[in-house]
């Protein structure tokens, strides 16, 4: 065996520990509410008590006459424009003469002890006329709906059109349905923090848990009125993300109180303000219809989907666009006829959660799909696989599906997947719906099974220029060839380093690779979200590593005098297979390059139409789900959740696992318990006391089927995969406590009343 | 006021602790042990389990002051050395650990379990395990790690 066979462990297809494995088992990984700094002062934040209301003044006297009090300030003390937002600059940092939902950012106050800063807080003097709100986003829309935004005509964030064949189709068999999702929270563990650091010299670095680097320092920079370069941005150790850290939190409070005070400023969310302070997953309600054959295929499809936005656009824009064009589910539909709409509302604002749009209508045409099945004679996963797509049809934007597209063979592999063991006949009470609360010991308990096939677009859309830099740099370290990888893009756990390091070992044949810490320092690496980062990302990597063993080849070139050369692991290898030389050799001086780097362009869609090539891939997962719901208490177990997913390639599989059984779980969630309560504007049940996610008695085992069908137009024919399982699971779930209950079970969370009356 | 106690071995005090303050406060702002973590502040998501002279508890429900001379571990007492404990080791190497934020409080709740039960059923684990929030791994490479650590424990 030559040298050059040897093989680092850690490479692609590999499934390598996390780097930041041992640190995070030790207490010892840096959390943005664990940052700490000589002399740093607290902030806190006051909010609206109201839904709609005007401010006529703000008075911050008593405030600052609190000891150990070091700042007060309201919309008054902002130095450059007063607006932040994804899409739309339409939500102000610090509320301005009128608050638009419960929640909204009034004033902060900085302290030498967080108490402190509370209790100060709680002496502003703020005098609110209140005003009309709009509460309900079915009345949003009408003439007489007070305004959200009084710059606005009205109320609509974003319509869409989706017009495509005939449209006026006819079919033997017509089914419909009603459908309402309420409101989910991505309830990250790690709470909204960081810390803001002045540099004394005006300018400011923040250390703090993102998605996306970039577009929180052009957003503080408008509201701080300073340049790029005297705004700072590294990652803190995120908690978590989701979706839920897209939009700035405490990012420009911190700034504004460290720039004013001239201390190191920390903030931090308790849970109840964690609920007030990040968007939360739209509120759906969707009105779905089928037209089909005898058969069961599908001939027509119309669906009208009402999203509520909320009191600030965040990217209720971008979550229409995905309702829009991909809310019918991956079928193959001759004529569409689909309207989705996007409303602001004097709720609390949401915008992404994990499955984008995707999820909401997942449950509708899901549902309505298991509808038509049993209208026409057809077995409910046969039904799914004769209307799947397939590689090379048209969806519904008329755009050409043009890598795998399974449908077919992922909803039957999991209803071919081995089922759970019938109940015992004398069952553990903590395996029965209730579990140790003992409510059953089986009796009204029946078992139900369900299935959902679902996709969704992988990265931004809609002719975003979606790109991510990666800087890699190789040198010699003590004889050894190190490896270090730089991007912006943020690691929030789903474990983007350790693929960084994957490709690193891979593309320059290096053991050694160290993850530069995330900053602003190098380019954009754009967000974590979108199921895009190992795909943009991860291409990024790879380009700059190409650049890289480009440089060194030349170099190498150079100085032995041959153009016959390639890298073979950390070898210099000529064509006739002799090592020529040890890649340290041709390092005296490091090789660094820096990649930008885009995927395929989209394109926008049609105003009129909706037609147009407006995603640059799709993804693809199926689930079944198997329960015991006591019929008699409306309460619900569920025993099985099992899945199939095309992955493209995994590059990481224990990863890719990970992903999948993690967003089964938060899918799972929404069908079953999770939902912010809004009455009238306010939230009711911000606290993990009231807001239920799954534990661990909840989720059940979970079988995960990966197919690896390579994109052929994506970086080693990956596929994005954090979504799709949270799309997929809670639909499977709704559809199995649906056979089990005989109900219609239109809105979800399911509650036990739904059930049980 | 003064509060004294002992963590993870060492004796330690602090100064100026205003009554309300939680332990969990005291461990993360006061002495420089921020492992324990802050997810919900009421006791619901077990983020911030210490033991309290050997019993576990949500550093989040006791006030620091409640600690005043008595002995606390935290995630940071739970290695010997350079040697991580098989818990922590298991939940490194099943994948157990994603973003990480609940990560000690599972880590302290498994090894309390298997001090009591070293060889728990699968209902066994979940029911020591229900306090414990986690909202990125579905919990079933935690499960693997729990069973992992068990057998290692054993050998």
């Amino acid at each position: 065996m030559t040298s050059t066979e040897t093989r680092t462990a850690g490479r692609l297809g590999d499934s390598p520990l996390r780097p930041d494995g041992t640190l995070k088992v030790t207490g010892e990984f840096a959390y943005s509410s664990d940052l700490w700094h000589d002399d740093m002062v607290w902030g806190v934040t006051l909010r609206s008590p109201h839904p709609h209301a005007r401010i006529r003044s703000i008075d911050v006297t008593d405030a600052l006459r609190v000891p150990g009090v070091s700042a007060v300030l309201t919309a008054a003390d902002v130095p450059g424009e007063n607006a932040v937002g994804l899409e739309h600059l339409d939500t102000p940092a610090l509320a301005d003469r009128v608050v638009r939902y419960q929640g909204e950012p009034v004033a902060l106050v900085a302290a030498d002890h967080p108490e402190t800063a509370r209790r100060a807080a709680k002496r502003i003097v703020v005098d609110y006329e209140a005003l009309p709100a709009v509460t309900d986003p079915r009345r949003a829309l009408d003439a007489d709906a007070p305004l959200v935004h009084a710059s606005h005509e009205d109320n609509l964030v974003r319509a869409m059109k989706v017009r495509r064949g005939d449209p006026a189709p006819t079919a033997p068999v017509v089914v419909a349905l009603d459908f309402e999702v309420g409101m989910q929270d991505q309830a990250f563990l790690g709470p909204e923090s960081g810390l803001a650091v002045p540099d004394g010299e005006g300018g400011v670095d923040l250390y703090v848990a993102t998605q996306w680097l970039h577009v929180d320092q052009s957003q503080v920079c408008r509201v701080l009125g300073l340049p790029p370069e005297r705004v700072r941005l590294t990652l803190a150790g995120v908690g978590g993300a989701f979706g839920g850290r897209e939009d700035l939190s405490m990012h420009v409070h911190a700034c504004l109180l460290a720039l004013h005070t001239g201390k190191p400023v920390k903030m931090s969310y308790a849970r109840d303000e964690s609920f007030f302070g990040h968007v939360h997953r739209h509120p759906a309600w969707l009105r779905y219809e089928f037209g089909a054959s005898d058969e069961g295929e599908l001939i027509y499809a119309k669906a009208d989907i009402l999203f509520d936005g909320g009191a600030y656009a965040s990217s209720t824009g971008a979550v229409v666009g995905n309702g829009g064009t991909l809310g019918l589910g991956p079928y193959r539909i001759p004529s569409v006829h689909v309207d989705a709409r996007g409303v602001y509302t004097n709720n609390p604002p949401c915008g992404a959660m994990r499955g984008f749009g995707c999820v909401q209508a997942a449950f509708a045409h899901e549902a309505l799909m298991d509808e038509l099945a049993d209208r026409v004679g057809v077995d409910r996963v046969e039904i799914r696989a004769r209307n799947g797509m397939r590689e090379g049809d048209l969806n519904i934007t008329g755009q050409v599906i043009d890598s795998a597209a399974p449908v077919a063979e992922l909803i039957r592999t999991v209803r071919d997947l081995p089922l759970p063991a019938p109940r015992a006949e004398d069952p553990d009470i903590r395996e029965l719906p209730g579990g140790a609360s003992n409510t059953t010991h089986g009796e009204g308990v029946v078992r139900g099974i369900g299935y959902a096939v679902t996709y969704k677009n992988v990265g931004f859309s809609e002719g975003f220029d979606d790109y991510s830099t990666a800087r890699v740099r190789l040198e010699a370290v003590a004889g050894e060839p190190v490896a270090t990888v730089h991007t912006a893009a943020a690691e929030v756990g789903q474990g983007l380093i350790t693929l960084e390091q994957q490709i690193c070992r891979t593309e320059l044949g290096v053991d050694q690779v160290v993850v530069h810490p995330k900053d602003t320092g190098v380019g954009s690496g754009g967000s974590t979200s979108a199921s895009r980062q190992t795909y943009v990302t991860g291409g990024a990597v790879k380009a700059a590593c190409e650049a890289v063993r480009t440089t060194v080849l030349r170099r190498a070139a150079a100085s032995l005098q041959r153009t016959d050369l390639r890298l073979e692991g950390d070898k210099i290898v000529a064509e006739s297979g002799e090592v020529v030389a040890g890649l340290v050799e041709v390092l005296e001086e490091p090789v660094e390059e820096t990649v930008e780097w885009r995927h395929r362009p989209t394109s926008p869609i049609d105003p009129e139409t909706g037609q147009g090539n407006a995603h640059v891939q799709y993804a693809f997962s199926a689930h079944r789900a198997v329960v015991d719901v006591d019929v008699e208490l409306g309460l619900v177990k569920v025993v099985a959740l099992d899945t199939a997913q095309d992955v493209g390639r995994a590059l990481n599989p224990d990863a890719v696992v990970g992903q999948i059984q993690g967003g089964s779980a938060q899918g799972m969630g929404l069908a079953l318990m999770e939902e912010i309560v809004v009455t009238d504007g306010h939230v009711k049940n911000p606290s993990f006391t009231d807001y239920l996610i799954p534990t661990i008695l909840d989720m059940p085992p979970m079988q995960v089927k990966v197919l690896e069908y390579a994109d052929p137009h994506a970086p080693y024919g990956v596929r994005g995969v954090g979504e799709p399982p949270t799309i997929s699971s809670g639909p499977a779930v709704a559809a199995a406590v649906r056979a089990a209950t005989g109900k219609a079970l239109r809105r979800v969370p399911i509650r036990p009343e739904h059930i049980t009356f | 006021m003064r509060i004294e106690l002992t963590v993870n071995g060492t004796r330690r005090e602090a100064d100026d602790v205003w009554e309300g303050e939680s332990l969990l406060y005291a461990l993360r702002e006061r002495l420089g042990l921020p492992g324990s973590k802050n997810a919900c502040e009421q006791g619901e998501c077990g983020s911030c389990t210490v033991y309290l002279d050997g019993t576990p508890v949500c550093s989040c429900l006791v006030a620091a002051g409640q600690a005043q001379g008595r002995e606390v571990t935290t995630v940071e007492g739970l290695r010997d050395g350079d040697d991580l404990d098989p818990v922590q080791q298991a939940f490194v190497e099943k994948g157990a650990v994603q973003c990480g934020f609940c990560t000690p409080g599972f880590l302290m709740s498994t090894k309390d379990l298997l001090d009591r039960n070293p060889t728990p059923s699968d209902p066994e684990i979940r029911e020591a395990l229900a306090g414990n929030l986690c909202r990125c791994t579905g919990y079933e490479k935690i499960l693997d790690a729990v069973r992992a650590a068990a057998a290692e424990r054993a050998r």
